[in-house]
């Protein structure tokens, strides 16, 4: 029963395509989307969490790279410099997951990186620039 | 029953003073009332760690052959104010680069600023200097460029005018865009409540009527020793207080000094503020001699007792309406949301408490050991009978 976060990278002919319905539908995969972005002149982007059957895992994922969407698993991830992180918290409030919060007791920020989706909102508002992207 | 400072100090020297941190005070104070607590207790500790844009140091670069008459000097592209003696300048924590976009593209990042370039010093990098000149007859020179590291050059003192915040407000945004504050990113429709203070551990909370603060105060200082040199800018010692004489909204503030050379990176952090401008986050921590009951009590002081103006940055702050919101404690704030016209708004903090109690900690420590002696201040810091009036400025 896999349940993996993977980015789709739609090309332009295909961003008017019912893609994810279909994956949906006739593979019978649930998903939950965390990110998705679709820019003028661009390539169309989503990142989602897709779960179900090992075996329907694997047609779904054949299924998008016939139809043209390339997929790779989420490798892009949110880092924190422990070095420079000073743990004040105007991170925590931004994060849309709790992947950043405090514990009470020592007024500490923890960041859980597994609950993590990479939308990059903590990134803008650290004033140490601790929070990071890595490709 | 009272004690002077010279009495603590030779217990310390002997290596017999009893040192708690201010947080450690308020389960004394609570659990064996503040007689005691004055007869147990010889230092309390204190600390914040926190963004303080009034930070600066000023620098002495040493002449070059033959002399210049520094007119116009930039240290990493970033200009330091040169309208000093020929190698005298003083470098703001919030300057930035000339040639940085600010915020062309809103929200700026800001990401290399004053606090910046003060943290690379601290570190022992290597900071490009350019100055430029008119020329004069015993400064001849015109231009001079070098790559200067911290160790190099004669002076470089920290000398800032505003630190120390007697608390602070906590800022939020009522309208319906993000805003981008020196209080951090605000959220729009109360997305979030951003305060900055370390609370109990804060020095001047814990000593709110400056009965041992003042000019001449040894001080902990971006990791080294430093000093008190006088009340800070905006030193407003009138503001309104509780029945503690704890202030309600910013009060009191310090102007501090100290050697940079001795001070190390992890109490030295630039940082930026997206859309807002580049600053320092510095360490400080204040010892405060108990000589009586009455500051025995003070230092009792916890987070419940501390309240502190929420305040709307979307027009009350820019527009100096002098309204407020309402106010909350910080035990409230800390718990990690609030309410605020019925709606549980998520809290953050600027001010690093654990660092804060890092600091409290390690002046203890020095303290403890006899390395640390409390300084007696020669001059006491504007009170409450001041009669200081906080002023604005009126435009033509």
């Amino acid at each position: 029963m896999p349940n993996k976060k993977i980015v789709l990278h739609f090309s332009k002919n295909l961003v008017k395509e019912p893609i994810v319905y279909k994956l949906i539908k006739e593979y019978n995969l649930s998903f939950n989307i965390l990110k998705a972005k679709i820019l003028p002149d661009e390539e169309g982007i989503m990142v989602m969490e897709l779960s179900g059957d090992e075996k329907d895992y694997k047609k779904g994922i054949e299924y998008l790279k016939r139809s043209g969407v390339s997929t790779q698993p989420l490798s892009k991830d949110i880092g924190r410099d422990e070095d420079k992180c000073i743990h004040c918290g105007a991170c925590v409030v931004m994060c849309p997951t709790q992947a950043l919060s405090v514990d009470r007791k020592t007024m500490k920020v923890i960041f859980e990186s597994e609950k993590c989706i990479a939308c990059e909102l903590c990134i803008e508002p650290c004033p140490t620039k601790a929070m990071r992207l890595h490709f | 029953m009272s004690k002077t400072i010279k009495e603590i100090n030779e217990k310390i020297k002997k290596g017999a003073a009893v040192v708690v941190t201010a947080e450690e005070m308020i389960d004394i104070v609570k659990a064996s009332g503040r007689k005691k607590a004055a007869e147990r207790v010889d230092v309390v500790t204190t600390g914040t760690f926190a963004p303080m844009c009034s930070s600066g140091v000023f620098l002495n670069f040493g002449h070059t052959k033959p002399k210049i008459k520094m007119q116009k000097v930039w240290l990493n592209e970033i200009e330091a104010c040169a309208g000093l003696a020929a190698v005298d300048v003083y470098l703001g924590a919030t300057q930035m680069p000339w040639n940085d976009p600010l915020n062309e593209v809103h929200p700026g990042k800001f990401t290399y600023g004053g606090g910046h370039l003060i943290e690379d010093l601290v570190a022992g990098k290597s900071v490009r200097l350019k100055a430029v000149s008119y020329g004069t007859d015993c400064y001849p020179r015109k231009e001079a460029e070098a790559s200067i590291r911290l160790s190099d050059i004669n002076e470089a003192v920290m000398c800032n005018p505003r630190n120390v915040y007697q608390n602070y407000n906590c800022a939020v945004n009522l309208s319906g865009k993000t805003l981008y504050t020196y209080m951090g990113t605000l959220k729009p429709e109360l997305g979030n409540a951003n305060y900055c203070s370390a609370g109990q551990l804060s020095p001047l909370l814990n000593d709110p009527e400056y009965r041992t603060i003042g000019m001449g105060t040894r001080i902990f200082l971006g990791g080294a020793r430093g000093y008190v040199v006088w009340n800070g800018t905006q030193h407003s010692p009138c503001a309104p207080r509780n029945s503690k004489g704890v202030p309600e909204v910013p009060a009191g503030t310090l102007m501090v000094m100290g050697d940079l050379k001795e001070m190390t990176q992890y109490w030295v952090r630039g940082a930026s503020m997206a859309g807002y401008g580049a600053t320092l986050i510095l360490g400080i921590g204040i010892p405060i001699p108990v000589l009586d009951e009455s500051i025995a009590e003070n230092c009792g002081v916890s987070d419940a007792d501390i309240s502190c103006p929420i305040v709307d940055y979307s027009d009350d702050y820019p527009n100096a309406t002098g309204k407020v919101l309402g106010s909350v404690s910080y035990s409230e704030l800390k718990k990690g949301s609030i309410e605020i016209r019925g709606k549980t708004v998520p809290t953050a903090s600027l001010s690093s408490y654990s660092r804060a109690l890092e600091i409290a900690n390690l002046l203890k420590e020095w303290i403890t050991r006899g390395e640390f002696l409390i300084g007696e201040p020669q001059r006491p810091t504007p009170g409450t009978d001041s009669g200081i009036k906080f002023k604005s400025l009126k435009t033509k």
